[in-house]
């Protein structure tokens, strides 16, 4: 089950920060929500896994620690809100700049795909 | 008794209270009650570092679940002194943004409101999840703050600085969970204790995530390859808000202060100083590339911004130097350069408002309508953020100077922030001349200095006069304040009553 578990957090990390770095501002979003998932997951892993064992006190035998739970559902809030912010924030600076790159203006390929090839000519 | 949550509650209810029906529609009313508030918090925060300097450090236990299991808040002179700071800070951008700024959108007031509280929980809490959760709290009303009034230039910024913040924030709880996995608890105090004893791997682990954490804060303190938003965020936003938020690297500076010289400390153990490796290089070289930032600025509020940055790189060295000496040293000039970063950025806009289409750039343009007026404040101004003689930025480097008490530390240390000042003199003396004595017409604008806006930046630029005639004072709280961090038996057996018993 660690593996399995450890395996799925690392690929929800590895593809949050891959799409973070993407230029636009969608992929971005993506990401960040995907790193966001992987966190949560992070900080529910940091109390030991356990299977069939409630966060209470005295109900059985084997009880799992409750403080993660805790923090996981902070966490998710407080990502749920972020997320939001910055949805709107995006669609904001796609109506403000024209455009859905991070940098607010596409990186200009055509310009420099003419001066390679003037380069080349000479 | 319940004075260390106050600075907490105040701006809490005051936010809640002015988005109600008597306040939510008339700015008037809404002005009068945020000043109110922000009268009443720094007789509170005055009230509260008193009673934490006289009667020792106040430990506020929420519901009454005592520490390590317990949420916890930390009045000691550290926080205390930090909080009033903030006050000051946010009376003064509260008092210029009423003289019209508040206008530019909806929820000025309420926004304001929650990021000072947001600043204020980080100061005070005594446990990192908790840390993690006000840094969220001052970081959503500085996202809204940042693009309030709209514009190009502030959304564009704003994109960098919320996906950076929020990718900040995973690393964060990255960090928060290896070291709750490894040490078990969330207490700063507790932590310190139980680092102590790890070994082999999961000592590892730990570093790994106080190292994330060092990326983290470093990343609000604007450490070397984690500065580059800041300049631009901070020249973009609106002068209110860019001059409350010169105290948010102080919150990145704060929290390397207390995790790393409480829980990865000089008596950790096999993880005593993880981060003194990473400071020291990184912190001179912030302060290097700050100033040469200052020295290629084109206009005053990036120049501002990039004194930001050069602050922050001194600051980092004094927590590099990790003594008592230097991090009085540090306290001292936190308090000098917040404030004046503050009243510069205020006086920017005053400048830029009053030049027409120049606003604040260094070319040769019309004349400011009021030149004796802004042009003696910006000289005061000046003179104290680049450290000359008689204002509070040359007793805060002198401080810093007389912390390095290695040769080695000397080498590396006195060149560079002399350098720096000389530097930064260099670029303000420009700028000045630029600004009010290389103009081309006398001034056609009707723009005049509002009575609220002259108040606002002349509470912030009078901080630096006060620090240095009550400089005995001052510095004896932050020595002491520093003392009390150094000295273990204080700082953390004291906040942990089960933990004293069971050691008897």
């Amino acid at each position: 089950m660690e593996g399995i578990y450890a395996f799925c957090v690392g690929l929800l990390t590895a593809c949050g920060i891959f799409l973070a770095l993407r230029g636009r501002t969608f992929p971005v979003v993506i990401g960040l929500t995907l790193l966001s998932y992987a966190v949560n997951l992070f900080l529910f892993a940091s109390g030991r896994l356990k299977v069939n064992a409630a966060a209470v006190l005295g109900q059985s035998e084997q009880y799992s620690d409750p403080l993660p739970q805790a923090l996981v559902l902070t966490a998710i809030v407080i990502g749920f809100a972020m997320t939001a912010f910055v949805v709107i924030l995006a669609m904001r600076s796609r109506a403000d700049l024209g455009n859905d790159h991070v940098d607010g203006r596409l990186p200009n390929v055509q310009a420099q795909a003419r001066l390679r090839n003037r380069k080349l000519r000479k | 008794m319940h004075l260390p949550i106050l600075p907490i509650l105040i701006p809490l209810i005051t936010g809640a209270l002015l988005l109600l029906p008597p306040f939510h529609t008339t700015i008037a009313r809404q002005r009068l009650l945020a000043l109110i508030s922000a009268f009443a918090q720094i007789i509170v925060a005055f009230g509260l570092l008193s009673v934490a300097d006289q009667q020792g450090t106040q430990m506020y236990v929420l519901g009454d679940w005592q520490p390590p299991f317990g949420i916890v808040l930390v009045a000691d002179r550290i926080s205390t002194l930090m909080v009033l700071l903030t006050c000051i800070l946010f009376t003064g951008a509260l008092l210029y943004a009423c003289a019209g700024q508040d206008k530019g959108g909806q929820y000025f007031h309420p926004l304001f409101m929650f990021q000072v509280m947001g600043i204020n929980g980080a100061f005070l809490t005594g446990d990192v999840f908790n840390l993690f959760v006000f840094f969220e709290v001052l970081l959503i009303a500085s996202y809204a703050l940042l693009v309030h009034g709209g514009g190009k230039q502030k959304t564009q910024s704003a994109v960098h600085y919320v996906i950076l913040n929020l990718i900040g924030s995973s690393l964060f709880l990255f960090g928060l969970g290896i070291l709750y996995g490894t040490l078990g608890s969330l207490n700063i105090a507790d932590m310190a204790v139980r680092v102590r004893e790890l070994e082999g791997a999961e000592a590892i682990l730990a570093k790994t995530g106080g190292l994330l954490l060092l990326l983290v804060f470093g990343l609000k303190a604007a450490l070397l390859p984690l500065h580059f938003w800041l300049p631009k965020t901070y020249s973009s936003a609106s002068a209110p808000v860019a001059a409350l938020f010169a105290i948010m690297t102080k919150v990145g500076v704060y929290s390397i202060l207390r995790v790393h010289t409480l829980i990865f400390g000089p008596e950790s153990g096999e993880l005593a100083d993880i981060a003194l490796p990473w400071l020291w290089p990184l912190s001179l070289l912030t302060l290097a590339i700050g100033t040469i930032g200052v020295l290629a600025s084109p206009g005053l509020k990036l120049l501002t911004a990039n004194m930001v940055v050069v602050s922050a790189g001194t600051l980092l060295i004094a927590m590099a130097l990790q003594s008592e000496v230097a991090t009085s040293a540090a306290l001292y000039y936190i308090l000098h350069s917040t404030l004046i970063a503050g009243a510069m950025f205020l006086l920017a806009d005053l400048i830029a408002r009053q030049r027409g289409k120049a606003e604040d750039r260094f070319v040769k343009a019309r004349a400011v309508a009021q030149p004796r007026l802004l042009g003696i404040a910006f000289f005061l101004c000046a003179l104290s953020i680049v450290g000359m003689p008689p204002l509070s930025g040359f007793v805060g480097k002198v401080m810093l100077l007389q912390a390095a008490e290695e040769a080695f530390d000397k080498f590396w240390i006195w060149p560079l922030i002399l350098i720096s000042g000389l530097v930064s003199l260099v670029a303000l003396s420009r700028a000045g001349t630029t600004i009010f004595w290389r103009t081309t017409a006398p001034s056609g604008s009707d723009e005049r200095v509002h009575l609220f806006e002259l108040m606002g930046v002349g509470l912030l630029l009078l901080g630096s006069p006060i620090l240095v005639i009550f400089g005995g004072e001052v510095t004896a709280i932050t020595s002491e304040a520093a003392a009390q961090l150094f000295n273990f038996s204080q700082s953390v057996d004291a906040l942990l009553p089960q933990q004293n018993m069971g050691g008897q």
